[in-house]
This record gives C-alpha cells, structure tokens and sequence, in this order.
C-alpha cells in the first residue's frame, strides 16, 4: 500500500507575503501530511526554500510565523487529521 | 568604453539601486527591492554584473537575494545558511563578499558561510563557531554581527572579519581556522587593566587598502587605527580627528594612503554629526593628518549618523565618495570628496552603500 495514502489529506492557506517570495505560489494547497512538519515538507517539495520561511533550524516555527491548524496555535508535532484547514500567517512584528 | 555605475544601497526597508554614468550627476533609482525585507548588505560582482543582497526579516528569516538582470528581477535562497539543530538559528545576513572563488557570507549570530554555486546554496564554515574565546564574545547594539568581510583577492584562503563586539580575526586556511588580530585596539568599556584585550573588541569596519601590501584600516568603537601587517598590530591614527567614535570606512582604490572615514560626535553624546555640522573626514597621508571635507553637505542642525557599513568609494578616476545617512539621504562625491552632491533623500534608514563599476 502507498504510505503517502495513509496520510491525511488537508488544505493549507498561506500569506500573500509569504507567496509572493515565491513566483507563481497560490495562496491555497492541498497536501498528505500527518503533523504540521511533514506539512511544511511538503511545501517546501513543491517551492523549495518556502519551508525555510516558516520554519527555523532550532527547528521550529519561526518566532513571528504562526501555523494554526482548525483555529489552534500550532507546533512542528502537531498531528494533522483528514480535512483539517491550516493556515500559515505572519504574526505582528516590525515597525 | 563608456561604464556605468551602481550604487548598491541597502536599507530597513529593501534594497535601492542607484545609476549613473562616468560624470556621476544624474542619478536614477530603482526599488525597494527584496520585497522590502531588511536589507543589511548589497554587493555587485563587476564581472558578470550579479547583484547580491542580504538580509533577514523577522517572519521569514535569513536570506541572501540575486539579480542577474540589474535589479528587474529577484530570486532568494538560505538553502544551507543554518547552525546546527538546538542552536541560536542564523537571524540575519549582514556582509558578502564576491570573491575568485566563492562568494562568502557573515551572519548574525557571526558565522560564516561560502557559496560556490553563485548564492544557491550555502555550507557552513565552522571554525568562528568553534573559536576557543567564542564563549567571550559579547554582542554589540544590532547583535552579535559579522558586518566586515574580507577575502584577499589574491589568496582567497586568507580573510579577514570583523564582529560587533569580539574584535578582528583573519584565517589564513580559508575559514576553518582563525586568530585574533586585535592588538594596540583599544576596549575603552573595559576596566582599566584590561582594555587591551585578546578578544572584545568593538571593531565597527574594517577595510583592505588598495596595494595588497597587507594594509588595512579600521573604525572601532574605540578609536581609528592603521595596520601594515594585516592586522597583527594597530596604530591609533585617530590624532586630529574630533572624535575617537564612528561607524564606517571606506578605502581609496588605487591609493593606499588614503581612506575616508565620518567621525561622530562620540559614544553618550548622542552619536551624530560632530557639532550637528556633516563632514566626511580623508587622509592622503595613512592617517598621518585629516581634512574634513564639507563641500556641498548640510552645515546646520545635522543628527543623522552614517552606520558600519555605509560608506564606499568607486573604482572611478577620480574616485567617486558616497555615504548614505540614517535619514534616508544619500550623499556623493565624484572628485575623493572635495565636493558633495545629495543624490537621493527620503529612503528608508540606510545600512550600506556600496558600488559597483560595469
């Protein structure tokens, strides 16, 4: 059996700030993954260096990212189940 | 052959290109570039006319930027600009360097990578992590920053850094090991007896003069020295200048004498323009004495400052001057800085300028 078929399939809403460091990147995908990091894995598979973006080399996600997945506050070992909505946005910083 | 020039400005808002010709009088601006990331440092390869940015913002992290089409178009990477898992990651690029064989990147917190894929990808050259008085190193006002970056155009195993506040260090081997080079500099924060130190010191910029003779020149937090031995001593030259404090310099590019640099008017006194008067001060003598050139710059109520890495010559003849403010202004000069010209004002607090000739 596919292993990847196992996995729960989500949708993934990202940033325009973040899709526009990345030519051509919709705001909207639809990934398998089973917890938030495999998530961003495989964003990174189809733009590379996006995972890069939301995730440190600690690693986890970036201090000023945040990742929530059906309204929670997310982490990297978040467990993803199937149909779950997850949003990567960018968290008040700056000035 | 006519050549034109680029001003390569970064700021805390992206980077700015500027564009002239040889006269270097009218001046057109393209930008923000780098989707208006804070932009530490921009540097040109003259030879295939790539355009390198670096920076860091505080969602996305550290990246550094290219443009192989003067500016139109950007791509970014920090494929490989990370530590190892569990360490402080990598927050901010703050100095490139375009050398014969690599480009070279310096990082907040210091560290250096190397690129031999034109900006691709990046590894991590770990004996500044590994340094046996890192534990030592304290960071300055904007961090613990690698903000000057030198590779010996013609032994590119030898390099020179420096870091905010753990002083200069070169390696002969390429980056994998390095020594300090921070003797007769000055730690004036220290207690008494030890403001000599090994490490610790607060070297602001650090530049290569023209000639290849082993001399360079650095502002410090403490003091503007001269060095004719690749940095393994260092005179004080700051003598008839009106403060020991500055942020940059810069170097001529044929003479290896002269060096500019902008004195301010001191550490507690606010850290602006001496007397509120701008001035850009040369020697033509290795810091033997100083004229303050001002022709052309604002003489009245002037509190702006000119950071580390904000100053830059041209390789024109006459060289060309330019210094960007924290105002947003940018200032030049096309005769070695006997006469100024505001080239462009109301940018974004300016971090570097530097040129490119192509």
């Amino acid at each position: 059996m596919d292993a990847s078929a196992a996995r729960p399939v989500v949708t993934v809403k990202i940033a325009a700030v973040l899709a526009d460091l990345f030519p051509g990147a919709p705001r909207e995908f639809i990934v398998q993954a089973q917890c938030v990091g495999e998530m961003i894995d495989a964003l990174d598979q189809q733009f590379p260096g996006m995972g890069d973006r939301i995730r440190d080399s600690r690693p986890a996600i970036r201090k000023h990212m945040n990742v929530f997945v059906d309204g929670e506050r997310a982490t990297l070992d978040t467990p993803l189940s199937h149909h779950d909505e997850v949003f990567v946005i960018t968290a008040i910083s700056g000035g | 052959m006519t050549q034109s020039i680029n001003l390569l400005i970064g700021t805390r808002k992206g980077a700015f290109i500027l564009k002239s010709n040889e006269d270097r009088r009218i001046w057109e601006m393209s930008g923000p570039h780098c989707e208006t990331w804070p932009t530490n440092h921009v540097v040109g390869d003259p030879k295939t006319g790539t355009i390198y940015a670096a920076g860091g913002n505080e969602w996305f992290g550290p990246a550094v930027w290219k443009s192989t089409d003067g500016g139109k178009s950007w791509t970014h990477s920090s494929k490989g600009l990370a530590y190892a898992e569990g360490q402080d990651p990598v927050k901010a690029v703050w100095s490139l360097c375009v050398a014969p064989d690599a480009i070279y990147a310096g990082v907040e917190p210091a560290g250096l990578f190397k690129s031999t894929d034109g900006g691709e990808s990046w590894v991590h050259l770990d004996g500044l992590r590994n340094h046996r008085s890192r534990e030592h190193w304290m960071p300055g006002g904007a961090g613990l920053i690698l903000h000057s970056l030198l590779v010996d155009p013609d032994d590119p195993q030898s390099i020179h850094v420096g870091i905010s506040s753990a002083g200069v260090f070169h390696s002969a081997d390429g980056g994998q090991t390095w020594e300090p080079r921070n003797k007769g500099t000055r730690a004036d924060y220290m207690p008494e007896d030890q403001r000599y130190p090994e490490v610790g010191q607060c070297v602001h910029n650090l530049v290569r003069a023209a000639g290849g003779n082993g001399r360079l020149y650095q502002q410090n937090h403490c003091g503007m020295y001269r060095s004719d031995d690749a940095g393994k001593t260092w005179q004080s030259i700051e003598d008839g200048l009106p403060s020991s404090f500055g942020f940059p310099a810069a170097a001529h590019p044929r003479d290896p004498d002269t060096v500019f640099m902008v004195p301010l008017n001191g550490d507690t006194k606010g850290r602006y323009m001496p007397d509120a008067k701008a001035a850009v001060w040369r020697t033509r003598d290795g810091g033997k004495t100083w004229a303050d050139l001002r022709d052309g710059l604002p003489q009245q109520d002037v509190y702006f400052n000119v950071l580390r890495q904000a100053l830059s010559t041209d390789s024109l003849s006459p060289a060309g001057v330019y210094f960007g403010a924290a105002s947003g202004a940018i200032y030049g000069s096309a005769n070695e800085g006997d006469g100024w010209t505001l080239i462009a004002q109301n940018l974004p607090p300016v971090v570097s300028v530097e040129t490119m000739v192509a």
